[in-house]
């Protein structure tokens, strides 16, 4: 049994300790905001936060996870400001990469309160979207960190 | 704004439940209203099975298109809306099962794609508001003892003009399922209030949250892990594998041969991967073990020199380019593209002995319905298929494959399996943009005007074998689209199609051919324009006859990127337009070269659209932007490679996407010319690929034929000068 504590929940697993923390979440503890597309940390999908980090969670064994504090975009709350320009900014297409690149940019700027937008270009480019959202992604990053974008 | 998971709650609702339930379908002869059901009182108004009024006011839409971010669970909706005087807030959407009723009225199957969900459903959903919307006001009237002229509708409620006095739709709907279901309900013809109008996505809270279901989210009970063992070369057959070794792994329950390879089944994702492993299949060699990509590509070029079938004759090309004052020869080479949905190929089934599910991420529902059908041998009322969000689509979940495997396990099993492909056998088990390979000749009069256009197009055939019945007289039509009716007027034009077979399977790719076609086109126009010595806007305007939408967008484009202004240092201006899928689009692309490193920089890209007329202009823009970055993604950087007789691309490491830091600045101009309505989610992809190599051209001075114009391409086009 390995304990995990995920969104501030504690839980017993019965898993092997080099499963990726990505496949645990997923279809151990049945949270399937956190998505997997790659499984080589190459795109960003599998993005959580591990004590306050952006982690691609598709290359941690779970076991290095043990004792950590785990977040998934389940965990980030609906009035977080990147959830909300998010919205607002009107982001996802298909919406499949977008828990990913939600939990890259929240990790962002809980560093970086207001970045230039080299900062957050070259921020965000471990992330990837197929449908094409990235100018909006931009945008959101912008009016998350409160500087307006092209308001 | 949610939407129900359980289908099965929504088919005992609608189906077996009580309720007037009635139909719009649309044939050929013009609209049919009926009845399917009458039912019994005390339950939601259901004028037809496109929406559902309840008495707590909440309208629910259920939407046969599926929702693959081209935002449809939003633009169908507002078109009943529209017609229903609905208030917005009160819409709900569900995905509509898998049933005859929902089937698109025109193509005579339910399944999404070709950019048509807007084209071939409004007036359906329209005539379906409009009838609700008079039986409402009917139920009001009698309610009233007034005419029904002495009635308007607004904003969810049915107002009384005499008195002002107002009934919501919801305190109506238990009345208005007495009426009668009109025939030729009115549409209305006033100015709208929602279409034309930016709305928000109504699946957008639920892809900021986490709470979208998409089809590899879904968790059914009791259901085990799928996952298949497939042969690494086209056409290779199974020469041994493990089985004992296999099931030796812990949570490893069964090992099935399927049509399509070996399964292993187990209680969690990673035995199922383990215990793949464990299989030590050996493999027979492919029915083409040395095809690799140099071999397909010299056979694209020397294909070049077969003689193909005429798509178009008009003139006299031969004797034309025979005494050109210019004649302009250029052989170009496209590459094989992948999909890469984000979400990997997967599918959840479940069949029993009197019940059969299907969970899936589909384009396709009838496909996976006659499928089920087929594999379980149960009765049409007794399959299932829930369609969940698809995290993308782009032409590959039109595709049917992951749901026979996932069938066939759980049938051979009896359990419910979710199949997962990893992004490895994503790659290597596509349906590709088929590689091609063009040769095409091009005369100038001594006035340097284009008086000759020959094109010869080396490609495999989609519709062969996904739909055989469009290849008419040997052509298939996405070969040769764009080129056919490219929108110049030219005296002579000769298009020939050379059909091309290889081991490597194709299949729809967002935009399909024109992808392909509009770069051709639209380079080697420009390259006739630089022979001519013309600007290539100019050369194209003069070349447009009686084309007043294309003028006007071609117009639009220009003055909005700066034409004919100094560029900025360095950077250089490329145009293109194609017409696809009922809409123009016209774009220029702002780009500099970096001649030591053969890298392109695409700054900005300026885009006008015309699709007729526009629901969600929002999504329109949403479709651009998204058309363009995949467009570009293509043109600078995809390509599969394919060794040993397999496809040697495996992952995002080694066939790349566009990345943010790779993407330009997007600016979107609509053009609404008010003319028939046109596709949107396929129009943006096309132009973008010959307006960078046009642009190219005049920042480098090199024509660029092959694709991807990545570093390599450049350099090596920048050496041969």
């Amino acid at each position: 049994m390995i304990k995990l504590t995920v969104n501030e929940k504690e839980y017993k697993v019965d898993v092997l300790p080099d499963v990726p923390l990505l496949w645990v979440i997923r279809e151990y503890l049945k949270l399937t905001g956190t998505k997997y597309v790659c499984g080589m940390g190459l795109c960003g999908s599998c993005t959580v936060h591990i004590d306050g980090k952006a982690v691609r969670s598709c290359q941690m064994p779970v076991n290095e996870a043990i004792g950590k504090k785990i977040t998934t975009i389940e965990g980030i709350p609906d009035d977080h400001p990147v959830k909300k320009a998010w919205i607002k900014e009107q982001v996802p297409q298909c919406g499949y990469c977008q828990p990913g690149q939600i939990m890259e940019a929240a990790a962002f700027l809980a560093e970086k309160k207001n970045p230039t937008d080299e900062e957050i270009i070259n921020h965000m480019s471990g992330n990837l979207c197929r449908c094409g959202t990235y100018p909006r992604i931009k945008l959101a990053i912008r009016t998350a960190a409160k500087k307006g974008g092209k308001q | 704004m949610s939407r129900s998971i359980t289908r099965r709650e929504f088919l005992k609702k609608s189906l077996a439940g009580a309720g007037l339930t009635i139909a719009v379908s649309m044939t050929p002869f013009g609209h049919k209203i009926f009845a399917i059901q009458e039912g019994k009182k005390d339950i939601p108004f259901k004028p037809n099975v496109w929406l559902q009024i309840s008495p707590d006011d909440v309208i629910t839409v259920y939407v046969n298109k599926s929702e693959m971010g081209q935002g449809i669970y939003t633009s169908l909706p507002m078109i009943i809306a529209e017609e229903l005087d609905a208030d917005w807030k009160w819409i709900r959407v569900e995905s509509a099962p898998a049933r005859d009723e929902y089937k698109d009225p025109v193509w005579g199957s339910q399944s999404t794609g070709g950019s048509t969900s807007i084209r071939h459903m409004h007036d359906t959903l329209q005539k379906a508001g409009a009838a609700a919307r008079e039986m409402l006001v009917k139920a009001a009237a009698l309610t009233w003892k007034i005419e029904e002229s002495d009635c308007e509708t607004i904003a969810g409620k049915v107002i009384n003009k005499k008195n002002g006095k107002s009934l919501t739709y919801g305190k109506l709907s238990q009345k208005a399922a007495q009426i009668k279901v009109p025939q030729e309900p009115k549409v209305k013809t006033g100015r709208p209030k929602l279409k034309g109008t930016s709305m928000a996505r109504v699946d957008i809270p639920a892809k900021v949250n986490g709470s979208a279901v998409f089809g590899l989210d879904v968790q059914v009970k009791g259901m085990l892990y799928g996952t298949v063992e497939r042969p690494p070369a086209f056409g290779a057959k199974v020469i041994s594998y493990d089985e004992k070794a296999a099931l030796k792994i812990p949570g490893v329950r069964y090992v099935v041969p399927i049509t399509r390879g070996i399964a292993v089944c187990s209680d969690t994702v990673d035995a199922a991967w383990k215990g793949k492993g464990a299989l030590k299949t050996a493999w027979g060699k492919g029915v083409q073990p040395d095809m690799n990509t140099m071999t397909l590509e010299a056979e694209f070029l020397s294909y070049l020199d077969k003689k193909g079938l005429i798509a178009r004759n008009d003139g006299d090309v031969i004797s034309t380019l025979k005494k050109a004052a210019k004649k302009v020869e250029a052989v170009y080479l496209l590459p094989y593209l992948s999909h890469v949905n984000m979400e990997s190929m997967n599918c959840t089934a479940s069949v029993g002995k009197d019940a059969c599910d299907v969970w899936v991420s589909t384009q396709n529902q009838t496909g996976v319905f006659e499928l089920a059908k087929k594999i379980t041998g149960l009765k049409p009322e007794q399959i299932n298929v829930h369609t969940t969000y698809l995290g993308t689509g782009f032409g590959r979940r039109a595709e049917t494959d992951v749901v026979e495997e996932a069938l066939e396990i759980s049938k051979a099993t009896g359990k419910p399996v979710k199949v997962i492909w990893t992004r490895e056998e994503d790659m290597k088990n596509d349906f590709y943009r088929p590689g091609n390979s063009c040769r095409i000749e091009g005369a100038l009069d001594d006035k340097g005007n284009l008086i000759a256009w020959s094109h010869k197009v080396v490609v495999p055939s989609i519709f062969a074998r996904a739909m055989p019945g469009a290849v008419k007289n040997g052509i298939d039509p996405a070969a040769v689209e764009g080129i056919e009716n490219m929108p110049y007027q030219i005296r002579n034009i000769k298009v020939e199609y050379v059909r091309i077979d290889t081991p490597v399977p194709v299949g729809f790719w967002r935009s399909v051919g024109s992808t392909h076609n509009a770069f051709t086109v639209e380079s080697f126009i420009d390259e006739m324009a630089n022979a001519a010595g013309r600007d290539p806007l100019e050369f194209r305007l003069s070349l447009l006859g009686n084309n007043p939408r294309l003028r006007l967008l071609l117009e639009t484009v220009s003055e909005k990127a700066g034409w004919g202004k100094p560029p900025k240092t360095g950077q250089a201006l490329g145009i293109a337009q194609h017409f696809c899928f009922g809409s123009y689009v016209a774009q220029v692309a702002e780009v500099s070269v970096d001649k030591q490193t053969g890298r392109i920089k695409v700054h900005r890209v300026v885009c006008a659209v015309d699709c007729g007329s526009v629901i969600n202009p929002d999504t329109v823009r949403a479709q651009m932007e998204g058309g363009i970055i995949m467009g570009l993604s293509a043109a600078l950087k995809e390509k599969v490679e394919f060794a040993d007789g397999g496809v040697r691309s495996s992952n995002l490491h080694n066939y790349e996407v566009l990345r943010m830091h790779e993407a330009p600045e997007i600016e979107v101009h609509m053009v609404v010319s008010n003319d028939k309505l046109g596709g949107i989610g396929e129009p943006g992809v096309p132009p973008v690929a010959p307006a960078v190599a046009n642009a190219v051209f005049k920042a480098a001075g090199v024509r660029l034929r092959h694709l991807p114009m990545n570093p390599e391409t450049v350099l090596s086009a920048l050496r041969k000068g």
